[in-house]
């Protein structure tokens, strides 16, 4: 399937989201009049919503609107708090948790929340919530987790399903025994049960059926208004069916069938295919239960998620490049070692110690690197929804996917790209009949880039569309009182185009499901200054914006240059250098007390490191040439002059710790092979 | 380790600096290292003398005695670096020699002697004596704030 790689990462940042959304309500029951968590509760249900519409769960997404309807008002002081609707927002959170549950089970995440909707609704409308049944008989039981509690689930949507007017079967069908395709046999069959029920587990399991792990027979646990003469038919319909069963289950009999099916799980011979999230709740109260609750999806085609990868901490994997990096410097140790020794079993050793090596440190090395491509690949199908649901027409370009980032970076950066892209296409593209109204082609253009400069990655979100109306904003951000009159006078181009980072800012006249309600921006900009990078906005009226975001290259590996200063090593970035030269004294040019060289007719100013990084020399070098690396920042160029080129390495990026800070030109550090620490040059300080 | 041990003793490791010896409380030291290479971070304070590579984590150096203004002498073969954790940094200092763990008495602990009037009586924060021994307890915030 095709959303199969981010719907992992997917179930991951829902969970994450929904715990803290949980975290905040508990905090909020306590302190009822705290806005401040309301705002974070809002700002988690406003991802998630933005996350599950974009994989296309849409019952996720819509419960997560009315809930953050719910929000908005509590944050507008529209409404109190109060302990009812805090049920309701719990409420409406445990139903989200299922949904998400069922996704990772492989499941769609249909659910019936009308009466949860319902409650969430009239709160929205000012009424207090109905602290009735439903509320609390719905509330869904929270261990999800043992099989016992499913069998549970499933007796109770028998006997439910019995006393809803629903017969409960159990059907034995057997195929032919040259039937060549037993999956799509299965399948079919699955399609005709789930048109007039709900299948409520198989033996094999689902997964095991469409893999034709099974003989010729198969049981599936089925509730429908049909009867059971009328289903055997049905089924029979299908090609290659030899033989349909059709049973009726007596709740108590299938518990005791439960019972039987539950030992042999235990023996690991069959697995029983179990949906918790699709089984009805006990509940009366909800309109139609049984068949509104979940119409299970015709294709289980999804395997259970999220089994393949496991989630180690961050810190783990710096411990474990710490220790691998002492290796590495034993590793040179022994090498210079055996270099002298000579010793030609040691040396066999060593070389073949030295391999192992190089591969282990290639896999610790990306197991924290990924491209920026597992982030970027889910924008071209948002964006294509986003066109139909705003009937405009927009064209998505990707540059640059390949860039590589740190995955806490990666982790972190998802959620602020999918509120810029959004933001872009909802209030930066216009309408095709505006555009065209403008000359421009219908079809809007949003540009994704990300790129490696220097010690940063930038990553861009470039769109042709309306641009930042400045006057519009400045007039929204007085009479929102994020300035004054008098500060507005001040105020450049740009600080007014990133007043729509300001918290409590938004543009949009009408509260769209699309870029929300300003809640996205200020969240953008948290998210990147929290990760130590920065965004900035460009923007031309009617011609496009462009919203940069800097961020630092935290832990991660980089290609430099080393070049030697007298005794010392430095390291500087290949992304910054244009190329290395020697040149002559004689080359040097005075220009306003600048020393500059005319490299291909440009004329570079030079900075000698030696004088910047004030390295002590015993005596004065007297050589009449000169090595120097050109390096450039955007489109400024600079020659650093060097005594000599040592060559070309991939290097760790170290911090120099919370000690030393803001060292000038120095960005980094890193160790080299031989064990010492070289400084890394940052070269955009050296450019002005 | 129990409050009422805590208040009886504590736990300290002494190094000594020119002719005088030093404490600091065993629970700020990460650990104790020979001599290394240390890269020279250019512009920083003079006492600043570089980084090492400490097990992989580059660890910046401060030479106490330039740090007190004491006379500069060659590192020697006793010549230790302590390593220091502090809140959310780690340092490294250079002293002559780390000499001892001991266990002072807190009540042998008195205030600085208000005449020292050298430097470091700003990084002082009490005197210890124990047998004939003068040990100057350090206050390491203030070794390590100038620098933010």
């Amino acid at each position: 399937m095709e959303v199969n790689q981010y719907l992992e990462m997917f179930i991951e940042e829902s969970k994450d989201h929904l715990q803290a959304c949980s975290e905040h309500l508990l905090e909020l029951e306590k302190n009822p009049d705290d806005l401040a968590i309301v705002g974070e509760i809002f700002r988690s249900a406003h991802t998630l919503k933005g996350m599950s519409a974009t994989m296309g769960f849409e019952d996720l997404a819509d419960l997560t609107h009315k809930m953050e309807n719910v929000l908005d008002a509590i944050r507008n002081e529209k409404i109190h708090v109060s302990p009812e609707i805090l049920d309701v927002v719990f409420e409406s959170v445990d139903h989200l948790e299922e949904m998400v549950m069922d996704i990772a089970n492989g499941g769609d995440g249909k659910r019936d929340v009308s009466s949860t909707v319902a409650q969430l609704k009239r709160i929205e409308l000012g009424e207090e919530a109905i602290p009735e049944v439903v509320g609390t008989t719905e509330t869904p039981t929270t261990a999800v987790a043992s099989t016992l509690e499913y069998d549970g689930f499933e007796q109770t949507v028998i006997s439910q399903s019995a006393e809803q007017g629903f017969n409960a079967f159990e059907i034995s069908v057997k195929l032919r025994e040259d039937c060549l395709l037993k999956a799509a046999r299965v399948f079919m069959v699955f399609e005709i049960l789930e048109k007039d029920g709900e299948v409520i587990k198989s033996s094999p399991s689902v997964e095991k059926l469409e893999d034709e792990q099974f003989d010729q027979q198969f049981y599936v646990a089925f509730v429908t208004k049909e009867s059971a003469e009328d289903m055997q038919k049905k089924i029979m319909k299908v090609s290659e069916v030899d033989e349909v069963i059709v049973a009726a289950i007596e709740p108590k009999q299938h518990s005791e069938k439960e019972q039987a099916i539950q030992e042999v799980a235990a023996t690991a011979t069959v697995e029983v295919e179990v949906k918790p999230a699709t089984v009805p709740e006990k509940n009366n109260a909800a309109p139609k239960p049984a068949t509104a609750a979940a119409p299970a999806k015709a294709d289980k085609s999804h395997a259970p998620v999220g089994n393949k990868t496991i989630r180690v901490n961050i810190d783990r994997l710096d411990i474990l490049m710490n220790l691998f990096e002492e290796l590495v410097i034993d590793r040179g140790r022994l090498q210079s070692i055996a270099t002298e020794v000579n010793h030609g079993e040691l040396n066999e050793t060593v070389e073949r110690m030295s391999r192992v090596m190089g591969d282990l440190q290639t896999i610790i090395l990306t197991m924290r690197m990924v491209p920026v491509e597992t982030v970027f690949n889910r924008f071209p199908k948002m964006i294509r929804q986003l066109s139909r649901d705003l009937n405009k027409k927009i064209n998505l370009e990707i540059i640059g996917a390949e860039t590589e980032l740190d995955r806490t970076v990666i982790d972190e950066i998802g959620d602020p790209l999918v509120h810029l892209i959004r933001n872009s296409v909802d209030h930066g593209i216009e309408n095709p009949t505006t555009r065209l109204a403008k000359g421009k082609p219908e079809e809007g253009t949003v540009v994704l880039r990300a790129y490696h400069s220097g010690n940063y990655v930038f990553i861009e979100i470039e769109d042709d569309g309306a641009g930042i109306n400045r006057e519009k904003v400045l007039a929204k951000a007085i009479s929102k009182g994020i300035v004054t009159q008098e500060q507005s006078y001040s105020m450049s181009d740009k600080q007014i185009n990133e007043l729509i980072l300001a918290s409590g800012f938004s543009t949009a006249d009408v509260i769209s499901d699309v870029s929300g309600r300003g809640v996205g921006l200020d969240v953008v900009k948290t998210t990147i200054e929290s990760l130590g990078g920065n965004i900035s906005i460009e923007s031309t009226q009617d011609v496009g914006s462009v919203f940069s975001i800097q961020l630092p290259l935290t832990l991660s590996i980089i290609s430099v240059m080393l070049v030697e200063i007298e005794k010392e090593i430095y390291a500087i970035p290949l992304s910054s250098i244009i190329e290395t030269s020697i040149i002559r004294s004689s080359e040097i040019m005075n220009a306003h007390n600048q020393k500059v060289i005319d490299f291909r007719g440009k004329v570079v100013p030079l900075v000698f490191l030696e004088e910047i990084f004030e390295v002590p020399r015993k005596e004065p070098q007297g050589d009449e040439f000169h090595s120097v690396v050109i390096v450039r920042k955007g489109e400024k160029l600079a020659g650093l002059v060097v005594d000599s080129f040592i060559g070309q390495q991939e290097i760790v990026l170290k911090s120099l710790g919370n000690y030393l800070t803001n060292i000038f030109a120095i960005s980094g550090a890193t160790i080299l092979g031989n064990g010492k620490v070289a400084l890394i040059v940052d070269c955009n300080a050296l450019i002005k | 380790m129990t409050n009422a041990v805590e208040q009886e003793s504590i736990k300290v490791i002494v190094f000594q600096l020119a002719d005088k010896e030093y404490a600091i409380p065993v629970s700020h030291v990460q650990g104790i290292e020979k001599l290394m290479h240390i890269t020279r971070v250019p512009k920083t304070e003079k006492y600043v003398k570089g980084v090492i590579n400490l097990r992989g984590v580059v660890t910046p150096i401060v030479d106490l005695r330039e740090r007190f203004e004491l006379p500069i002498s060659e590192h020697e073969e006793t010549t230790r670096i302590i390593i220091i954790s502090l809140e959310d940094m780690e340092v490294g200092f250079v002293v002559d020699s780390a000499n001892d763990v001991l266990d002072i008495p807190a009540d042998s602990i008195e205030p600085q002697p208000e005449v020292v009037g050298s430097l470091e009586e700003e990084f002082i924060s009490g005197v210890a004596k124990i047998d004939k021994r003068l040990l100057i307890l350090l206050h390491l915030e203030k070794v390590l704030n100038p620098l933010k």
